[in-house]
């Protein structure tokens, strides 16, 4: 059977899995762009917080994904939970990290200037400085979204789900006729959804970033 | 009538608000760390609708000292009123709504319209949309920007000189009675300053309100302001005083220092022409018969007259010896007037004029160029003369009352303690 003829028999299950891989991408990038934004912004204005917050979310990015979901499952077990939480984490790095960069780049007499005619703190935030820093967090969720694609097909070592399940199943079968076109449609399918997120955040970005500081 | 459409719930847009006094009583700026304050034991008071520039070499804490009147920076000390309330205590974010606020480079944010930004304010103090819709199209036009082309425009896509215009409309847009402005043309190119300064002062003229402008160049003080504060470090006044009285009679080397070399040219330009007077000369209209004319050059006591065209406006010299050569006609006699002053004109344009004029005074005009009369090298260094010696009896007599009411402050200082010790 040639990847095609495989593709025809078996494209209700790929795209089941890559349905479920692009949800679970989602809702923890969902997830992990409001905690890391809330991260930034509590953290920004002092500069140890702000660095704790860049190395501790650094820090989690350099454990090994596999490792991370291994040390999850006896805590929280199998499937969903350790999944979602391992990519929510995996998400926050450069988010936080452009969150922070992105506000302390505003300029600061803007930030004066919003003060003088009467702003409030919160007003500041909402209508000047998060406005302002927007394009580097959305490049940051971009960045994240790109990562947590590649690290969810790990998810299906802890019976996870999405398109590692095909990969680890193909490569636990290696030999078998259709070991080859499973790694390969897994791989392909991450590729694909990839693009297309990266497509919709283009998008998002013509739609949200205000036409006064669009590069 | 933009007024008329305020809802009841803004009864303070009802009334456009003109100036309010601020009074600033010992304010002292101290920041952890360092040995000196950086605003030191500061008293001032503004008066209703005067324009005051805070002028000083950098660092002296002329910007401080704006910032802690909209308190951008808490005083250490001191107390702060505007209007006479007590705004020390006062919730800082409501107190920055009724004061104006324009900084150099504008302080548009980028991401909104030219009207988003003016709107700010009085979206924040809750206007009806309709009439803060009303007063941005107002602000702009008040600025000089036609209204339908800059409405939607971005900060990017604007000069220098007209983001700093909308500035301006953004910190006046909810009709503060206190206008605080931090350099607000430092960045702009010479020429585009000179127009904004233009327009500050017609603007001032029509509103009326307390402008606080801090500058470090005297030039633009001087042309501003109504009077001046020359500071030294940590905002120790050197001198506050009318631009007039800072030129002819700095306090000291400082001052004097600071207001640079030509003070007294600089003088100039204080006074209009319409201030020193001019003076009447002998006329004749171009369709005057010759004879008449001759009569008037030979009963006159000058040796020239000016001929005034058909609508009154100056046409030419006319000298004694011209009649000679004009044999019937004065198509060719007589020299072409150069340049007319108006009377608005400062004395320093005037003297300029009268300078490159070979006769030595330069005719001056109303309205759609008619003849008023005339103002020559002499009027203007008496009158000049004259001016000097006011601003330095002036000054003398106000350094005398200075000196007095030290030496009580002095006395009361030295009796205080001293009696309390007693005590």
């Amino acid at each position: 059977m040639n990847f095609w003829e495989y593709l025809g028999s078996r494209h209700q299950q790929i795209l089941v899995d890559a349905y479920q891989h692009a949800s679970v991408v989602f809702q923890c990038m969902v997830v992990a762009t409001l905690l890391g934004v809330v991260i930034g912004v509590v953290t920004y204005r002092s500069e140890w917080a702000g660095n704790l917050a860049t190395v501790t979310t650094a820090t989690l990015l350099t454990i090994p994904a596999l490792a991370m979901i291994g040390l999850l499952i006896p805590v929280v077990g199998l499937g969903v939970p350790p999944t979602v939480i391992a990519l929510t984490l995996y998400g926050l790095l450069p988010i936080v990290r452009n969150a922070i960069v992105g506000l302390r780049g505003v300029d600061p007499s803007l930030v004066d200037a919003a003060k003088g005619i009467g702003m409030s703190r919160v007003a500041r935030l909402a209508r000047v400085e998060l406005p302002l820093a927007w394009p580097p967090i959305l490049t940051g969720i971009r960045v994240s979204t790109q990562m947590l694609m590649g690290i969810a097909a790990i998810a299906a070592y802890a019976s996870g789900p999405g398109l590692g399940n095909l990969i680890f199943r193909g490569i636990a079968s290696l030999g078998s006729s259709n070991a080859l076109n499973q790694v390969l449609a897994g791989t392909l399918g991450i590729i694909v959804l990839a693009l297309l997120f990266d497509a919709a955040y283009v998008l998002l970005g013509r739609l949200t970033i205000p036409r006064g500081i669009r590069a | 009538m933009p007024d008329s459409v305020a809802g009841p719930r803004t009864p303070e847009a009802e009334t456009r608000s003109v100036g309010a006094t601020i009074e600033l009583e010992g304010l002292t700026k101290r920041y952890p760390g360092s040995a000196l304050p950086a605003v030191d034991d500061v008293s001032m008071d503004f008066r209703e609708g005067e324009t005051v520039i805070l002028v000083g070499p950098s660092g002296c804490g002329k910007s401080t000292l704006l910032k802690m009147i909209n308190r951008l920076i808490e005083p250490t000390s001191g107390r702060i009123r505007i209007g006479g309330e007590d705004v020390t205590d006062m919730d800082p974010v409501r107190l920055r709504r009724k004061i104006g606020y324009a900084i150099q480079a504008s302080g548009l944010f980028p991401h909104m319209t030219v009207a988003q930004n003016i709107a700010l304010v009085p979206r924040m103090l809750r206007w009806p949309a309709a009439r803060v819709r009303e007063r941005v199209e107002e602000m702009l036009d008040l600025v000089g920007l036609d209204p339908g082309e800059f409405h939607g425009r971005y900060p990017r896509q604007l000069s220098g000189g007209q983001q700093q215009r909308v500035g301006v409309a953004r910190a006046l847009a909810a009709d503060p009675p206190v206008l605080l402005m931090d350099e607000p043309f430092g960045a702009v190119d010479p020429i585009t300053r000179d127009h904004l300064q233009d327009e500050l002062i017609r603007l001032q003229r029509e509103l009326h309100k307390t402008i606080v402008f801090v500058t470090h160049d005297f030039d633009e003080a001087i042309k501003l302001g109504d009077r001046i504060a020359v500071l030294r470090e940590r905002s120790h006044i050197a001198q506050f005083d009318t631009p007039e009285a800072i030129l002819t009679n700095p306090a000291d080397d400082f001052v004097s220092g600071f207001v640079g070399a030509g003070a007294a040219l600089k003088r100039l330009n204080l006074t209009r022409v319409r201030d020193v007077g001019i003076t009447d000369y002998p006329t004749v209209s171009v369709d005057d018969p010759l004879e008449e004319i001759f009569s008037r050059l030979r009963s006159g006591g000058t040796n020239e007259v000016l001929v005034l065209d058909k609508r009154g406006r100056p046409y030419k010299w006319l000298r004694r010896g011209d009649m000679m050569r004009a044999k019937g006609s004065l198509a060719r006699a007589g020299a072409l007037v150069g340049d007319t002053v108006t009377q608005d004109a400062t004395l320093r344009d005037a003297l300029e004029a009268v300078l490159t004029d070979n006769t030595g005074r330069v005719p001056v005009t109303g309205r759609r160029g008619a003849y008023e009369g005339v103002v020559d090298v002499e009027t203007l260094m008496n009158s000049v003369h004259e001016l000097l010696e006011a601003d330095r009896l002036e000054a003398r007599e106000a350094q005398a009352d200075l000196q007095d009411q030290r030496a009580s402050q002095t006395h009361a200082e030295q009796e205080g303690p001293g009696g309390e010790a007693k005590a």
